[in-house]
């Protein structure tokens, strides 16, 4: 191997880059507006939820109820009738279907405790759970409000002080914006080496090269190294001046750290765009293989939903591929502050894997030019 | 032979045409002859495929007028009305051709588009084969029959509607010399049986030209002469039609051509062998690419390969450079074997490979730059051997151009260049001059002889023209991967007492033939009379509706491995998706740090502990532990008891319990809090209940909660029906979208220009097969659903079946309407996931209720197909629906397929542009 050889190659990579406008633009686009406009548009865990309310009730309290909900939660309640209930909830029209009963106001104040019925459109995952504890304790509060006037209730004896750490306000936007730069960084690594692979293999240029003093080790050291930067540096940007500038999220761990995780997963998956490339036979095989292959990568590597979560045999499976380890080393060092002591073994498996993908590729290369 | 009584077949009036910036055609003005052979002669890229495209309709007319057969080509109902009149074979080995259809299948496709019956089918497509001597492989696929083979099968397909004007571009480019001059034997004997028949021929070999009736010369988008060959031999005073082109070239292209000089080699050379090869095989699974070939090549020697397309020339090469292992037999260079691992031979040999192969986005410069540093050219004498060899190619006016500016010649001169930086000892180039024009490839052959003459470079070359065969020292030619004979050109003449090195070839390919592969041709001309030209003219017709399906359903059950994938793929993802979109949170770890440790503490934890929702880790030590554990991750919630916590809430003094949940997943963290403060509600409630007993739980009222269709809140019974509207929208929609797209880039959607199917009849027809095949892959989800994920099924299935085939012709359609956009597989494989992921995931109700959605995205969710599905599959799934209930979502999914396809159609171009 001649290290020259790398960087000549390389260097050819990065001027063929420089001349794909919509490459640039592509790259340019997933790490700075994508990244800014996924993490503010995040909703909060109910957004703008349909409810309809049966008043039966037709009292002041009843109508206090009605009026206590509006948005960004809630959208401004619909009044029907218990005959439309069903048929509502049926088309999927509202989640929610609140049932005021008559004489509520008055079994209230009577201490006759009455029954709400709250029905909720469980298919709706998302807001049926948070919305039906929303609706709870909005409901109680109005109604504790209005007896409060008429009698004095005591407060619970032993109170529960609960905080959130690394994310006091449970604030959305911030784990998306990063979970958003790794998706990013998965992504273009994976398609700008598998395409620079393929595209040279379709118009004869790799053949060329075989026929020169260059080994295949050269050439797939060449576009990782090339490639792998240019994302290097895009996600470097993204996240200092992106997420931290104008997304202001605060950052307790060392960055330093981060990008030398994002540079071993990135030789992870520049080396898995190229193993890609030498199984795929064209490029839009290579096209289909991709969609297989990110979307996993991006829903079940933690980044979306916990991985606790997920079953067993999922999350064993998944300790295979790179995104996994990466996420947990984000999340580690961004938000908790973890240093090397603690991220150690996931910078070692995102090395392994990426060694391992190199190797597998490197065995393919020749073959796959038949 | 031109009949001065007729009408001229074709009339061109200032014709002109653009691509983009680059100006194809100027002002051509001609008259075509009707009833006699025209030829188009030039080189590659001066327009003639251009002109042909436009005769023929294929074509969107720019500037001036067509005219075809007495009509106007710009006006689409004299296209109607000439199109079954005339026959279109495009450039390129069988490019209107289907490769995984048998011949059989082939011609019946276009039989059939031109609405042929069955009988009527069946009777002309025997005749067709039998008189092309194709009879014999009618089962064998296209895609495996050999060049010749390829161009009769066209002329089959072309001929199968007895056309008056027949449109030939290159139709013998890359055949072998006995096939093509059984070609024109065939057309001459056609021509014979249709008298009125008018042919228009484009080609690139001279030779051929000499028999047409009238040739027009054309380059750079002009014509510069037209006339019977002799006429213009006559007029220009030259001897064969190679050197009438040049001459009739403009004086400046003319003044750079010189002829080429060979000297005689200097006899000493020629015992240094250097490049041998003996028994060389190569064989593809059980197709022998190359068998067994030995040569021997001296140094200094010009050693070409002769033979059509696909005879193992390129094959050969490749194994001499190493690019390929070979399976039998070995190759020498410089007395050593082929080893792909040895660098140092690499060094001192040069290949050039048949197409252009060098790096688009570099320039000139840099380009010889990246294979000088490549070679370890030293430092110091870089920038002079770059300028030596600029100067010597004659490319130093070009060297900051980007490759892809420059004309095909002075790429081809680049591509020499980059192979003699290093200046090695051999040449390997395969096909350099393909394309080429005469005077650049006189140059370019000038070039060579100076290398082999004064520098002793030993040169490997393969051409398909017999001109250059004659300037090789020794030439093999070579078919189906054997070498028939391996000598000097004048010697194989001679052996066969040939004319010319072109008859020689010939007596040699029929001798290794025999005539197994050519059955005697037998002309049985069709009756001219019941050609039912009737349905031509319909607006709609099934019968050509239906012969796109059955083309399509064919090609898709020859290609195994789209179709798996789609159904494979579209499984993997379903479960992908229902196990990772995952919204039930449970198994939180946690612990405790316990500075009480009485039996109340205990309790408390014991709480937490005992539900599903947390599982505890050993206890916490110290504040230092919680802030260890917590950053590590292993702590999802960590809770700190007071010290005397126990004592304070028996003697009912207010006292706080800490709790902290990690929130660096916001999502999760949201539902532990809310697990947590549920739990802490129960166990002050238990609490309450063993001290004062019932009386002291009267709360104001109370809240019933039902959690309907879904009692447990089950994460799969959310999510599974959900994302059977997802996949059945984004695989279908891509597999359409790229069955056009894919004819749009491999050239065979030309049918669907020249021929009488209409736009819809093309689309619908290839939607059809795609529908089946998403219903297909809709039993196989549903069944997933119902058995795997164990998804309870509760309303009715014939509701849910209905609106699936209602949303997969609307999914199909959508794909089509991608189509229509979209030039290349890549484009409409990313364009296909944009445009219908984001949609589908956000704007559909998966999520979301569309009915919580703003703006643009409300306004796309209520036109968006999956919306009115997602809301079927999961009435019919959980709540217990038939389609009554759910009139309102059957209603625009009923609208949304047609209206699709007819946008579609309205879209598509029936000509290129």
């Amino acid at each position: 191997m001649r290290a020259s050889h790398v960087w000549d190659l390389g260097i050819k990579e990065l001027r063929g880059l420089a001349r794909d406008v919509m490459l640039l633009i592509l790259i340019v686009h997933s790490f700075t507006l994508s990244i800014y406009t996924a993490s503010t548009a995040l909703p909060e865990t109910l957004n703008q939820a349909p409810i309809a309310i049966v008043d039966e009730d037709q009292s002041p309290l009843s109508r206090r109820i009605v009026d206590a909900f509006y948005p960004p939660h809630f959208l401004p309640p619909r009044l029907i009738t218990p005959a439309e209930m069903d048929q509502r909830m049926d088309a999927g029209f509202d989640t929610f279907a609140l049932n005021i009963p008559p004489d509520f106001q008055r079994d209230v104040l009577a201490g006759r405790s009455p029954a709400i019925q709250l029905n909720v459109d469980a298919t709706r995952m998302t807001q049926a759970f948070s919305g039906s504890g929303y609706i709870q304790s909005i409901v109680t509060s109005e109604v504790s409000a209005f007896v409060q006037r008429y009698r004095a209730t005591a407060t619970p004896p032993v109170d529960l002080a609960l905080r959130a750490r690394f994310n006091p306000e449970l604030n959305k936007a911030w784990f998306g914006s990063v979970m958003n730069v790794i998706n990013s960084i998965t992504m273009l690594s994976i398609i700008l080496t598998g395409t620079a692979l393929i595209r040279e293999r379709e118009h004869g240029t790799i053949e060329h090269l075989l026929v020169m003093p260059v080994t295949p080790f050269e050439i797939m050291a060449s576009k990782v190294w090339s490639m792998g930067l240019v994302v290097f540096a895009a996600s470097t940007f993204s996240i200092t001046v992106v997420v931290q500038g104008f997304l202001a999220v605060p950052i307790d761990g060392s960055i330093a750290l981060f990008l030398l995780g994002a540079a071993l997963q990135l030789f992870a998956t520049t080396s898995m765009g190229i193993f890609l490339a030498t199984v795929a036979g064209s490029m839009p095989q290579f096209g289909l293989l991709l969609m297989l292959v990110l979307l996993p990568l991006q829903v079940l590597s933690g980044g979306s939903t916990p991985r606790e979560s997920m079953p067993e045999l999922v999350q064993t499976i998944m300790l295979a591929a790179p995104n996994t380890h990466f996420v947990m080393l984000a999340q580690s060092i961004l938000y908790r502050g973890a240093g090397f002591e603690v991220v150690w073994p996931q910078l070692l498996a995102l090395a392994a894997i990426g060694m391992l993908l190199f190797g597998l590729s490197l065995a393919r290369f020749r073959r796959s030019l038949k | 032979m031109t009949a001065p009584t007729r009408p001229p077949a074709v009339r061109l009036e200032a014709v002109g045409l653009s691509y983009g910036r680059v100006r194809a055609l100027e002002s051509v003005t001609l008259d075509l002859p009707a009833g006699g052979v025209v030829g188009l002669i030039g080189p590659d890229g001066v327009g003639k495929s251009t002109l042909l495209s436009l005769i023929a309709g294929a074509r969107r007319v720019q500037d001036g007028r067509v005219e075809v057969l007495g009509g106007d080509m710009a006006d689409a109902a004299h296209r109607r009305a000439a199109g079954p009149q005339i026959a279109y074979m495009p450039q390129g080995l069988g490019r209107n051709l289907y490769p995984t259809l048998s011949v059989f299948e082939n011609v019946d496709f276009f039989g059939r588009l031109f609405g042929h019956g069955r009988r009527e089918r069946e009777r002309r497509i025997a005749d067709l084969l039998d008189s092309t001597g194709l009879g014999p492989f009618a089962d064998r696929p296209a895609g495996k029959l050999s060049g010749g083979m390829k161009q009769k099968l066209g002329l089959c397909c072309a001929l199968i509607h007895d056309p008056d004007l027949l449109i030939l571009d290159e139709p013998t480019t890359g055949v072998d010399p006995l096939s093509r001059r059984q070609f024109w034997d065939l057309i001459d004997e056609i021509r014979g049986g249709r008298p009125g028949m008018s042919v228009l021929v484009a080609t690139a070999y001279m030779e051929e030209a000499a028999r047409f009736d009238w040739l027009v010369a054309m380059d750079v988008g002009r014509v510069l002469a037209a006339g019977s060959p002799g006429d213009l031999m006559e007029r220009t005073g030259t001897a064969s039609l190679d050197e009438t082109f040049i001459a009739l070239l403009p004086e400046e292209k003319r003044r750079q051509h010189r002829p080429v000089h060979i000297p005689p080699r200097p006899p000493a050379a020629a015992a240094d062998i250097v490049i041998e090869a003996e028994g060389l095989t190569m064989g593809f699974g059980d197709f022998v690419a190359v068998d067994h070939v030995s040569f021997r090549i001296g140094r200094g020697e010009i050693f070409g390969f002769l033979g059509s397309n696909g005879c193992g020339k390129t094959t050969t090469m490749k194994m001499l450079t190493g690019l390929l292992p070979a399976s039998e037999g070995t190759a020498r260079l410089f007395g050593q074997p082929v080893d792909p691992r040895d660098l140092g031979t690499r060094r001192r040999v040069g290949y050039m490979t048949q197409s252009f192969s060098l790096y688009g986005e570099l320039t000139v410069r840099q380009n010889l730059e990246l294979h000088a540093r490549l070679f370890h050219l030293p430092a110091a004498s870089m920038d002079g051997r770059i300028a030596e060899t600029a100067r010597r190619f004659d490319l130093a006016e070009v060297l900051d151009a980007l490759p892809d500016a420059l004309p095909l010649g002075v790429r081809q001169r680049l591509s020499l260049a980059v192979a003699m930086i290093h200046a090695p000892e051999i040449l390997i180039l395969d096909e350099p001059t393909s394309g080429v024009d005469p005077v650049a490839r006189d140059a370019l052959w000038q070039m060579l002889v100076d290398l082999s003459r004064r520098d002793a470079v030993t040169i490997f070359i393969s051409t398909h023209f017999m001109n250059e065969a004659e300037r090789c020292d020794r030439i093999s030619l070579m078919h189906a991967g054997m070498v028939l004979v391996s000598d000097t050109p004048a010697a194989i003449r001679e052996q066969r007492g040939a004319a010319t090195l072109e008859d020689a070839f010939i007596s040699h390919l029929e001798e290794a033939i025999g005539g197994a592969e050519q059955a005697p041709p037998r002309v049985i001309e069709p009756a001219a009379a019941a050609v039912p030209t009737s349905a031509a003219r319909r607006f709609f017709d099934p019968r050509r509706m239906f012969s796109y399906t059955r083309r399509e359903a064919l090609e898709l059950q020859r290609d195994p491995i789209r179709a798996t994938l789609a159904l494979l793929g579209s499984l993997i993802l379903m479960f992908v998706i229902g196990y990772g979109i995952n919204l039930d949170v449970d198994e939180l770890t946690f612990a405790a740090l316990d500075h009480d440790q009485t039996t109340t503490s205990r309790d408390y934890v014991q709480n937490l502990a005992g539900s599903r929702y947390f599982r505890e880790h050993a206890p916490i030590a110290s504040h230092a532990d919680l802030d260890r554990r917590m950053r590590n991750g292993e702590l999802s919630l960590a809770i700190e008891i007071p010290p005397g916590f126990g004592r304070d809430v028996a003697r009912g003094r207010e006292v706080a319990i800490g709790a902290w949940i990690d929130g660096a997943m916001p999502q999760r963290a949201e539902t532990a809090r809310g697990y947590v403060q549920g739990m802490h509600a129960h166990w002050l409630e238990t609490r309450a209940r063993t001290a004062l007993g019932d009386a002291a739980l009267a709360t104001d009222f109370r809240l019933e909660t039902r959690f309907r269709y879904n009692p447990n809140v089950e994460s799969l019974v959310s999510m599974v029906p959900a994302v059977i509207p997802l996949l059945l929208l984004m695989i279908p929609a891509m597999l359409t979208a790229l069955s056009v797209v894919r004819e749009k880039e491999l050239g065979s959607i030309v049918n669907l220009y020249v021929t009488p199917v209409t736009r819809l009849e093309f689309l619908l027809g290839k939607q059809l097969p795609y529908v089946g095949l998403a219903m297909f892959n809709f039993g196989l989800l549903a069944a997933a659903a119902v058995f795997v994920f164990g998804v309870p099924f509760t309303g009715s299935f014939l509701a849910f079946a209905v609106g699936g085939l209602l949303y997969v012709i609307a999914a199909t359609g959508f794909g089509l309407l991608i189509s229509t956009f979209m030039g290349s597989q890549i484009a409409a494989i990313f364009g296909t996931a944009i445009l219908t992921m984001i949609p589908a995931v956000q704007f559909s109700g998966m999520i979301d209720p569309v009915s919580s959605l703003q703006g643009a995205g409300a306004f796309i969710g209520q036109i968006y197909p999956t919306t009115y599905f997602m809301t079927i599959s999961r009435g019919t799934f959980s709540k217990a629906l038939g389609i009554e209930d759910l009139a309102s979502a059957f209603g625009p999914l009923f609208v949304i397929g047609p209206v699709l396809l007819v946008v579609s159609a309205l879209l598509l171009k029936k000509q290129a542009r």
